[in-house]
């Protein structure tokens, strides 16, 4: 803490100049005294002895000549045991804690702490006295949840320590010093189990960072099969208002095989964080059996809450994401929505008239987005483990259009595009994402030979599609009709998915492989039907067959007699098996 | 202690400066000019140079106007003597009736703690079958009401607010016609719903910074009758005029306009006004309801677009109807399936056959010949159109399925309908 004070000189919205002696320093936390209440803030620029400072409250009352004091911090997140579970504001308050302090409403000028600094955690020493300890090595542990939370050597101290004392196994507090650590000098520094990191950093404590090959199940087909995600991997979903955005992420919170989820609601309704604070308590993880909030965090920063501190919120998310990859685990962020974090910057750079970007964003607009998904990662760990962070980002594009600004510096830095369409969503096709302009960098769950047939279907399918719109029915030929009429089946069957049924919504990497073949099997033999109707009439069926075997708990008695309906209408209706798909199905083996 | 400086240094469109010290951001002054006095707010603050925008407009100032700061922000009188008032951007009355000064309250006030919002769970009846049965309006929802000019959203606001299950109604106008503003009046008085409404209303003729008042003043209003444990039903028109009004003031303060004029703060103007809509854990609602025409009926323009993004869902009301395609409330489910079990079946089999009639129609415009099916179908279009899509009907909830139940028997036979055979077997009329 520095004695470094200063005084308002003018405000506009949530920017305020400050006259200051000394030095101040970028992105220093500082607060402006209104009255008795004391506003966070931080220095965006410098100027002579001027600083701008947004503000991350209202502003109302301000005056001229109130005295602002500068903490020499920036602005930093609490790291511990303790965060799992927690729904926190953009700068980490517990808004429990704040509802208690104050009633209904978020009054500006109350903070809390991140972390609970009365708790007692059962404490574990993994490392002696004598050992060499750097950053982002761990000394000691705590059970957390289902987990094993490591306590490490806070993460900016440069260089190496030797370790003078270490706490005995027992009940400690995160404020209580757990170990004594001496550097290269002699210097000792006390550690305990928390310590702060400022938020706009990377956390750069891993050996090694790896490529991206793991893939990460969502447990949705149209996204594990055909566009993949990779644990330590980017994507994003842009789409239209209503297209589903949020529910997909929605789901994919709930199913992702991840060891943790953080949820950065940001700058959206505060209505779908009360659907997430009600459902999740009441909803178990698979993986652990436990409570399904025990392994999630919100973040929620929704769009009435202040501007500025909605932009800090993406990045309060990404700290907390990669503390948890630094025990070795797997974490997914996910941003709802990277747009109007986007748009936080606009307004805090119109204010400090900056010259304008592409509609009015700031030209730093894409290096932004580009350092913030560059925070996703495969990594290995000083003690050799792995854990990861993935970042899933939604993108609200103003009318729908995908050439906007956010957009596209989105796309240039994610590793898999999951574009939500309207047309898809109005036809009620859910989840929305549009296979024909979507696409993926990551490994998928199925064969990739395989997934290029159905591709190739739904593509041509497409094609027929489209001509049959210009020149009807009866201008189509059959075989084409039945290419068609394969598509259709395809995008029902199996890139649709119910996101409400729990057996639907949970379809893993081995059922999609197993159904996979299935269709490829359907998709690519030939009937023997004489006219459109009948083709019509033989693929209705078969969606239906296909659909109630969906429904069916994978590998059960009912899967097995719904497969058997499959087969048994396949045999009524003469299927062939083409020779290409044979040798398909034949090398995937 | 109030201060007061007699000289303005400049005057541009509605926003004057004044050379001046220990003025509050967002602070109110009283302006004393030949025409009258005004309320101004502090927007900018440059060392001594403090810049207001006049609520009663710039026109008519002269560099010699008395400048009187207040000492506090813009605030709203709150208590049960509202109901029955008209009020206009500045708080004043413009009915008849005394001014309230008691229990001030500020306005535009921090945002609801997500902790202590309650799930959204219950049903609000207007008893208009396409709000009713087809998309539900649920207690704390936010949905805009898109329309274009011409449609009538005034009329249909009316009869939401004489017919919604609420206890109190707050009506916001901005940029309201005349007439229209007297036809809420009316209609209000005559349908009875007066003594429990308060309104805000500004209309086309008055200045615009008032315009930009008015949703904060309603929103204070309403969140204070919430916190009494009331649900109230908030009605606010235009929200167009409302950002068009936000678009004038930001051009002339010469900030950087970001999408076709509008200022780049656009979304979160919007959406602190909309996230005023909230269901108190242990007291009261606020539910929005709020018309935004569309400028030549465009859902990507920039207000309707950033208010898709923030609302719950929306009615579009189109040719005298709310549409039952590209209408929707997200939060029906919530409470659809508590109504009666035939609700949800019988919405999803009407909306799919309403679906084919139009089909069908384009078929018969263009001179296909009609089978047996379609000629069913015609009837039942034309049926539902005139029976329950039309703004006059005026049905409670129940007598509304009843109905559907009648036209589908009148139109098909029990399978054509797709509805499970249990409902069928228990809702189907007799003759």
């Amino acid at each position: 803490m520095t004695e470094n004070k200063g005084k308002v000189v003018s405000i506009n919205g949530n920017l305020v100049s400050v006259e200051f002696d000394g030095n101040v320093s970028m992105n220093e936390i500082c607060y402006v005294l209104v009255g008795d209440t004391v506003l966070k803030s931080e220095v965006i620029r410098i100027k002579g002895n001027v600083a701008q400072v947004q503000v991350y409250e209202m502003t109302d009352g301000i005056k001229c000549g109130d005295e602002v004091e500068f903490t020499g911090d920036m602005l930093s997140a609490d790291l511990g045991p303790g965060l799992l579970g927690q729904i926190y504001d953009g700068l980490q308050n517990p808004l429990p804690v704040l509802a208690e302090q104050a009633g209904w409403f978020l009054e500006r000028g109350i903070y809390a702490d991140g972390l609970d600094t009365e708790k007692k955690w059962e404490f574990t020493p993994t490392a002696n006295v004598g050992d060499i300890v750097r950053a982002g090595e761990y000394i000691g542990t705590v059970p957390e949840g289902p987990f094993t939370h490591k306590i490490f050597i806070p993460f900016y101290l440069l260089g190496s320590y030797t370790i003078k004392s270490i706490a005995d196994k027992g009940e400690y507090t995160i404020k209580e010093t757990i170990a004594i650590i001496a550097d290269e000098r002699g210097r000792e520094i006390s550690v305990s189990m928390s310590f702060k990191w400022p938020v706009k950093r990377a956390v750069k404590c891993y050996t090694e960072r790896l490529a991206p090959v793991e893939t990460m199940e969502t447990k949705v087909r149209l996204i594990d099969s055909f566009f993949p995600v990779a644990k330590g991997g980017t994507y994003c979903t842009p789409g239209p208002f209503g297209a589903g955005k949020t529910v997909l992420q929605h789901t994919t919170s709930k199913y992702a095989d991840v060891d943790i989820v953080i949820i950065a609601a940001c700058g959206e309704r505060a209505g779908e964080v009360v659907e997430t604070l009600t459902e999740f308590p009441e909803l178990t993880d698979p993986k652990t059996g436990r409570s399904l909030m025990e392994r999630t965090i919100i973040i929620c920063n929704t769009s009435s809450m202040p501007v500025a501190s909605r932009e800090a919120s993406v990045y309060t998310a990404v700290t907390l994401a990669e503390y948890y990859r630094q025990m070795g685990l797997h974490v997914l962020m996910l941003a709802d929505s990277t747009s109007r974090w986007a748009q936080a910057m606009r307004e805090m750079s119109g204010r400090l008239e900056e010259i304008p970007g592409e509609e009015a964003f700031p030209a730093y607009l894409e290096s932004y987005i580009a350092a913030f998904y560059e925070r996703a990662g495969y990594v290995r760990l000083p003690d050799g483990s792995n854990g990861s962070v993935t970042i899933g980002g939604t993108v609200s594009p103003a009318g729908g259009n995908f050439e906007e600004p956010v957009t596209q510096a989105t796309l240039k830095v994610v590793g898999a595009f999951h574009g939500l369409s309207r047309e898809r969503s109005d036809a009620r096709k859910y989840p929305a994402i549009d296979p024909l302009i979507s696409w993926s960098k990551y490994n998928s769950v199925i064969d990739n030979a395989k997934l290029e047939f159905c591709k190739s279907i739904l593509h041509h399918g497409d094609e027929i599609g489209s001509m049959m719109k210009v020149v009807g029915e009866e201008g189509t030929t059959l075989q084409d009709y039945i290419t068609y009429l394969k598509s259709e089946m395809l995008d029902a069957v199996y890139l649709q998915q119910n996101s409400f049924d729990l057996v639907e919504a949970n379809c893993g990497e081995m059922r999609q492989r197993y159904v996979t073949d299935k269709l490829v099997y359907i998709l690519g033999s030939s009937y023997a039907v004489q006219s459109k109707d009948d083709a019509h009439s033989f693929f209705n069926r078969m969606r239906q067959k296909f659909i109630d075997w969906n429904y069916t708990e994978f590998e059960s008695e009912a899967f097995a007699k719904a497969e058997s309906e499959i087969d048994e209408l396949y045999r009524k209706g003469n299927g062939k098996l083409s020779a290409p798909a044979e040798k398909l199905l034949k090398d995937g083996e | 202690m109030n201060k007061v400086y007699n000289r303005i240094e400049s005057i541009t469109g509605n926003v004057i400066t004044v050379r001046a010290n220990g003025v509050q951001y967002k602070e109110l002054a009283q302006i004393n000019t030949r025409f009258g006095k005004s309320l101004a707010q502090v927007n900018k603050i440059e060392g001594d140079i403090v810049s207001l925008q006049v609520f009663a407009g710039g026109q008519g100032i002269s560099t010699g106007d008395e400048v009187r700061f207040l000492g506090h922000e813009m605030r709203v009188s709150f208590s049960e003597d509202l109901l029955g008032r008209i009020f206009n951007g500045s708080g004043e009355p413009r009915d008849k009736g005394p001014a309230l000064t008691d229990n001030m309250k500020p306005i535009d006030g921090p945002s609801v703690n997500p902790t202590k919002r309650i799930l959204a769970n219950r049903m609000m009846r207007t008893n208009i079958p396409m709000i009713d049965m087809f998309n539900t309006l649920v207690v704390s929802q936010k949905l805009p009401i898109f329309s274009i000019s011409g449609e009538p959203y005034n009329q249909l606001l009316a009869r939401i607010a004489m017919q919604a299950e609420a206890d109190v109604i707050v009506l916001g106008g901005m940029g309201l016609k005349y007439d229209d503003f007297l036809y809420f009046k009316d209609a209000l008085s005559k349908g009875g719903a007066l003594s429990k409404t308060v309104m805000f209303v500004h209309t086309a003729s008055d200045p615009t910074v008032e315009c930009m008042m008015i949703p904060d003043m309603v929103l204070a209003v309403a969140e204070q009758f919430a916190l009494q444990n009331k649900d109230v039903l908030v009605l606010l028109t235009d929200m167009t005029n409302f950002a068009d009004a936000m678009k004038e003031i930001a051009i002339t303060q010469e900030q950087v306009p970001s999408n076709r004029g509008y200022p780049g703060d656009l979304y979160s103007q919007l959406a602190s006004r909309y996230e005023k809509a909230v269901d108190f854990a242990d007291s009261g609602s606020v539910t929005v309801l709020a018309v935004t025409t569309m400028p030549g009926d465009d859902v990507t323009h920039p207000v309707p677009d950033n208010t898709g993004y923030i609302t719950e869902g929306q009615y579009y009301l189109k040719g005298g109807r709310i549409e039952p395609f590209g209408s929707l409330s997200r939060l029906k489910q919530n409470v659809n399936g508590k109504t009666r079990k035939d609700h949800r079946a019988l919405m999803d089999a009407m909306i799919r056959l309403y679906s084919s009639y139009k089909e069908t129609l384009e078929k018969k415009n263009m001179g296909f010949s009609m089978s047996r099916w379609d000629e069913k179908l015609l009837k039942y279009g034309e049926l539902f159109e005139s029976k329950l899509m039309s703004l006059s009907v005026n049905l409670p909830l129940e007598a509304a399925l009843d109905l559907g139940w009648d036209i589908l028997a009148d139109c098909f036979q029990k399978d054509e309908t797709g509805i499970k055979s249990d409902l069928i077997d228990e809702f189907w009329p007799e003759d």
